[in-house]
């Protein structure tokens, strides 16, 4: 690098209470460059960079700008040496316009005049590539509108270091396409760019340097021309890494979950989920692709019985087809109803009736695994609450997003959360922990949980172990139908791949697998189809072994008026 | 150039983080500290206050010595303690299912005021015609329903509408208090409207008139233990408490376990309320529960939810009342005063659970910690 320096830092440390977040990091950032900040979640990426922006004030080390040392304490002090942060979370006024939010807090001289602001935004933009209406509001903004708006903000401060905290992760590949373009052009303007980032290959993409952190500590910082994926990935982790998902072929896929005509308002009259149609095969991942909030979400609670449905069915294939029926989930009347629709055949092959018989013979033929069904069952789960799905003997499990605030009670301890699903089991009132604490044992085993025990509550391991937890419990319960819904947000990498080779072998057992993902290339690596949604609709199912990831972008963006020209 | 570098924003000079691991033998520890540093304070406070104690500070043992004489000085002040004690836990136990659910019902004085008016008002018609045989377990499960729907009134209100449950039970104790003066009205019309000790349906005396009382309440908190802790009841009551999504998540009616709880909860109140009525007054006033329903509020908590350590908590209050009474007779002073022991006393008490939670962390031990 022969380029000039613009900012050092100097032996950085941060500490929140016991927690060291950042230990002596030294780092430099030179003008017209593009330096990623790479690290796994919570290796302390995002605390660095809000020490530079004034968010935070180190413990101990110095900063130093153009070569003279600078004390950051506010974000102003921040703006005054040209530093400008886009935080993950956007910071803007809903209410306002775009040229409001981005004057707002700016101190100049003379009286606001709309339309020399809006010049200069307009002015600003059309140097750096982008596009932006300065009188739009906000709430009418896409979320990559929104983040157009805080980059102008920033640059209007006159900023020449920007820092972007994962700018990608709420945009689809051709937004950051657009991102990417528009920060080459800053950079060849001598702006320095910074941004935070876990996805290799945008920072392979993108930038000129890589600084690696893990656990808060500096490992390195390499020039992205000598480096390559698997290596980043071992500086990074700490160790080598397979990053190979290995998707199996699915053998026998046969219809598992048939979903016609789903439509459902939420609480508020909105039409969140559009006529959906499709079939979930079994032993087969079927992905569910979208931007966050198109109605991924509402879509699995339907299916898991959460949500009160306007009109549509879905149809629970149980493979039963000469496989004995039983007392398990259906009374002797209900097995004679059937019997009188010629549902059954014996082991020879004939038609069973039970016309004639007494309760007890049917009870004793039934028992014995005489009685066959002839076709698999058809079950509509429709309007059925969760526990009435159980009791049906639909094995349907369901990883939901909100993992402790759903999935598990985060102040029990595994053994308790082992229970939720069980608990009912049993012929008096009280619990039987028994078999809880085998199944705790056991996941803690299997999928190595990091936990100092079966009491220890949920809620102090961390997220991979929770997820973990979670994951292992809904296997457990050997599903024929697993949804996930976001199962490796916020997941370090091994434990990621952990979860990824989890649902290939549930899948490889036949199960129908439904994976709601939100990173395009896991999507099109794990899955075998993927189904896009778009603003509450279906806007299509590709084969996952031969889409493009902008071919799933345009889809998922692509509005009705576009659609229709396409046709 | 680095003259003048002086950052003027520090860490705070002190900052609290939660703690993690503390060993409970630790956690006794720094409870048994604190109700030493509250005990010497209150020797403090008491030469502040008690002029005979200035004028003869070699009493300051006898001060201490009140304490214990309170609820320990003859058998009749144990047994007195005992049983103050155990309508005090009962009412806590009522209150621990709701609380564990994170309905907080502070509508205990109500409820418990109801049970002691179904007592009552069958002894007041059917005292005298009836056996007493079979009058009490009708005061018994009159007590009962009338506490039960006490509860269940909040209860539906909050299932159905999602009302908030604290101002609505607070609101209740009011009802209660009135629909008490107004059966006061019509069974006294003399005009002083406290109804005189009834003859009959009085709790048998079995061992003392306590014995009973102290027994049900040591049978209750077991059962409520057992209940709360290992049945499959208990268990919803916490997974609806932690999170009302994954109670529905996993299939539990959350409207069924609200109102099953709070049915439950105001049918324990009912059942003090017979104690209280049957076992102890054999007669009503708006005042028969005496804010206890509210004291058991501080029980609960202190306790941690935790039946069985709220007998320690509950015997503590207890305690301090009765020695804070003894020590204004003993000294002949009146008014605050035992007020202000029991104060004084509640605030280190309570005021040691921040430093069982949370650790401190000041800034120049840090610094130390850092060169280190």
């Amino acid at each position: 690098m022969d380029n000039q320096l613009a900012l050092q830092m100097r032996g950085i440390t941060k500490r929140f209470g016991s927690v060291l977040a950042n230990n002596h990091v030294d780092l430099d950032i030179y003008r017209g460059e593009i330096l990623a900040v790479l690290g796994e979640n919570g290796c302390g990426k995002t605390t660095l960079m809000n020490m530079i922006a004034g968010i935070y004030f180190p413990d101990e080390g110095q900063i130093l700008i153009d070569g003279r040392e600078v004390v950051i304490r506010s974000p102003k002090d921040a703006f005054e040496h040209g530093i400008g942060m886009i935080h993950q979370h956007f910071k803007l006024v809903d209410l306002f316009t775009a040229a409001e939010n981005i004057v707002l807090g700016v101190h100049e001289e003379g009286a606001f005049s709309r339309r020399d602001v809006n010049a200069r935004v307009t002015a600003i933009a059309s140097k750096y590539g982008f596009s932006i209406d300065p009188e739009k509001k906000i709430y009418d903004m896409s979320v990559s509108e929104k983040q157009t708006v805080e980059i102008i903000k920033v640059l209007y401060r006159g900023a020449d270091i920007l820092i972007l905290d994962e700018p990608t992760a709420v945009l689809t590949p051709q937004e950051i396409d657009r991102l990417f373009q528009v920060l080459r052009v800053m950079k060849a303007d001598g702006k320095s760019i910074v941004i935070i980032t876990h996805k290799l290959n945008e920072v392979l993409e993108v930038s000129d340097r890589v600084a690696i952190l893990r656990k808060g500590e500096h490992i390195a910082t390499v020039s992205t021309r000598d480096t390559n994926e698997s290596e980043l990935t071992e500086m990074m982790v700490g160790k080598k890494v397979d990053l190979d998902i290995r998707r199996s072929d699915p053998v026998d896929a046969q219809p598992r979950l048939v979903v016609t005509g789903l439509n459902l308002y939420d609480a508020e009259g909105v039409h969140v989920l559009k006529d959906i149609s499709f079939t979930a095969n079994g032993s087969e991942i079927l992905g569910i692709a979208g931007i966050a909030g198109s109605g991924q979400r509402e879509l699995l609670e339907s299916i898991a019985g959460l949500q009160p449905l306007k009109s549509g069915e879905i149809i629970f294939h149980n493979p039963k087809k000469n496989k004995p029926v039983t007392f398990f989930h259906k009374s002797l009347r209900r097995v004679e109803e059937l019997a009188g629709q010629h549902a059954f055949h014996d082991a020879a092959g004939n038609p069973v009736s039970f016309a004639g018989m007494k309760k007890k013979d049917i009870q004793k033929l039934v028992n014995d695994g005489q009685v066959l069904f002839n076709e698999d069952e058809l079950i509509n789960l429709r309007d059925k609450t969760p526990l009435q799905i159980r009791e049906l003997g639909v094995r349907l499990s369901f990883v939901p997003e909100d993992r402790l605030g759903m999935g598990l009670v985060g102040s029990m301890g595994i053994t308790d959360n082992m229970m939720l699903r069980s608990y009912r089991k049993g012929p008096h009132g009280l619990l039987d922990r028994k078999k809880p604490k085998a199944l705790a044992e056991r996941i803690i085993e299997e999928l190595q949980v990091v936990t100092p025990g079966t009491q220890t509550p949920v809620r102090r391991l961390s997220g991979g172990n929770v997820q973990k937890v979670l994951v292992g419990r809904e296997i457990a319960f050997t599903p024929k139908v697993l949804m996930a819904a976001y199962p490796v947000r916020g997941l370090d990498i091994n434990s990621s791949y952990t979860i990824y080779h989890l649902l290939t072998r549930q899948k490889e057992t036949g199960v129908a697998v439904l994976f709601v993902g939100e990173d395009l290339d896991v999507l099109l690596a794990l899955c075998d189809r993927i189904l896009v949604m778009n603003s509450g609709a279906v806007s299509g199912i590709v084969d996952a072994r031969t889409a493009t990831k902008e071919q799933l972008g345009l889809m998922m963006t692509r509005t009705d008026r576009t659609r229709k020209e396409a046709v | 150039m680095t003259a003048n570098h002086t950052p003027q924003v520090r860490e705070p000079l002190v900052h609290l983080s939660r703690r993690t691991e503390f060993s409970p033998l630790r956690a006794w520890g720094v409870r048994l500290a604190a109700l030493v540093l509250g005990l010497i304070v209150c020797g403090l406070a008491a030469f502040l206050l008690i002029e005979k104690l200035q004028q003869n500070p070699g009493r300051i043992g006898d001060f201490y010595y009140a304490f214990i004489k309170g609820s320990f000085g003859t058998s009749r002040k144990l047994w007195k303690m005992l049983k103050n004690l155990s309508i005090l836990l009962c009412i806590a136990l009522a209150l621990t299912p709701a609380f564990r659910m994170r309905f907080w019902n502070t509508g205990a004085e109500g409820q418990t005021l109801m049970g002691v008016l179904g007592a009552i008002a069958v002894d007041f018609y059917f005292g005298g015609k009836w056996p007493e045989a079979l009058l009490i377990p009708v005061m018994l499960l009159a007590a009962i329903i009338f506490g039960g729907v006490w509860g269940l009134i909040p209860a539906l209100f909050k299932a159905r509408f999602n009302t908030n449950e604290t101002l609505f039970t607070l609101m209740m104790n009011y009802v209660a208090t009135f629909v008490v003066s107004y059966f006061l009205v019509i069974w006294v019309p003399s005009g002083s409207s406290s109804l005189a000790k009834l003859k009959y349906g009085k709790l048998p005396s079995v061992v003392n008139d306590y014995f009973l009382i102290i027994l049900i309440a040591l049978l209750l908190t077991i059962g409520l233990y057992i209940y709360l802790n290992y049945s499959k009841h208990g268990y919803e009551i916490s997974v609806v408490g932690e999170s009302v999504r994954t109670a529905q998540y996993v299939g539990i009616s959350v409207p069924k376990v609200i109102l099953r709880t709070m049915l439950l909860s105001g049918m324990l109140c009912g059942l003090t309320g017979f104690l209280i009525g049957s076992g102890l007054d054999q007669t009503i006033t708006t005042e028969s529960v005496g804010g206890q329903g509210f004291t058991a509020i501080m029980v609960a908590w202190m306790g941690n939810f935790n039946p069985l350590m709220m007998i320690l908590t509950s015997g503590l209050i207890q305690i301090l009342n009765q020695g804070a009474a003894q020590i204004s007779q003993d000294f002949n002073v009146s008014g605050a005063l035992p007020d202000v022991i029991v104060g004084i006393m509640l605030f280190f008490v309570i005021g040691c659970e921040f430093f069982i939670n949370y650790q401190l962390h000041f800034r120049r031990a840090q610094s130390k910690e850092a060169v280190r």
